[in-house]
């Protein structure tokens, strides 16, 4: 493998075992954005630019500003939380760890391992060849995709709207503090 | 190690701190941040496989990569809009304290 290859992944993995670790809730987002731009680095690197691109604007865009959002919604970015951890904690760290031998013996007992690149360049012309293919074989699968995220925001909107509703008829008090 | 090893290990040590995080943190919010990591290493799984396995030109891995990540957006805003409505409803974000439909 080459060098960049490894920083991009150390980088990648040091974000998110930060994005699991840090006590503050702001800390954490902002760790979550480091790793997702690193694993946008190893999508470049990997020699897809369309996915690495897709995967800043969509998740070092869109979804940490959704996180950072919702963290200050719910005031979690007020101090540290006394205890980070959940009670099974452990039981969670242990899984984790057993999930993680199972992969890495899998993957290198299933011989998979030892596939190489067909070609040593990444594929020219890639970008042409994916609008092709979701314009033509995966159209059905493009337009479903299209619906779904469409019923996902009004689902989102409808979730985030009705609770507040019914919060303010109760308290109305509660109003200011929600749009400061 | 061959490079498609060096990306299925990353993958999979990606996989795992996500589901540590999913499991062990308190806060809702992270939990789903910690569904993101292991969504983004099956991502990187399905780039690796289609740049080192045996047919790079059908795109399949491609595709499936901007599908997932497709998928993994309205399962974030929807997460989060949850996680939004529950916090108006019980006053926290930390998982264990809902504990309404504990059996």
């Amino acid at each position: 493998m080459t060098l960049p290859f490894w920083i991009l992944a150390v980088l990648t993995l040091a974000g998110g075992v930060a994005a699991i670790t840090l006590p503050r809730l702001v800390h954490c987002a902002l760790a979550l954005t480091v790793a997702f731009a690193g694993l946008a680095g190893l999508y470049l690197n990997l020699g897809a630019e369309f996915v690495g691109l897709a995967q800043l604007l969509v998740y070092v865009g869109a979804i940490a500003i959704l996180i950072v959002f919702a963290i200050l919604l719910t005031r979690g970015g007020e101090g540290t939380e006394d205890h980070v951890f959940s009670p099974h904690g452990v039981a969670g760290g242990v899984i984790a760890l057993a999930v993680f031998a199972v992969l890495a013996w899998a993957s290198e007992t299933s011989g998979v391992a030892g596939m190489q690149a067909v070609s040593s360049a990444a594929p020219a012309n890639t970008m042409q060849q994916i609008g092709l293919a979701l314009m033509q074989r995966y159209v059905l699968p493009l337009e479903v995709i299209a619906l779904m995220l469409t019923a996902a925001m009004i689902g989102a909107v409808v979730l985030a709207l009705r609770e507040k509703r019914t919060a303010n008829a109760q308290n109305p008090a509660q109003r200011p503090e929600i749009r400061a | 190690m061959t490079p498609l090893a060096g990306c299925l290990l990353v993958s999979a040590l990606l996989f795992s701190v996500g589901l540590a995080g999913a499991l062990t943190r308190r806060s809702a919010i992270l939990v789903l941040a910690g569904i993101e990591l292991m969504l983004n290493a099956a991502n990187l799984n399905f780039i690796a496989f289609w740049r080192f396995g045996p047919h790079p030109e059908m795109l399949t891995g491609v595709i499936f990569v901007i599908f997932s990540i497709a998928v993994a957006a309205a399962e974030a805003a929807v997460g989060l809009a949850l996680i939004l409505a529950l916090y108006r409803h019980a006053q926290t974000s930390d998982v264990s304290e809902i504990t309404e439909m504990q059996g």
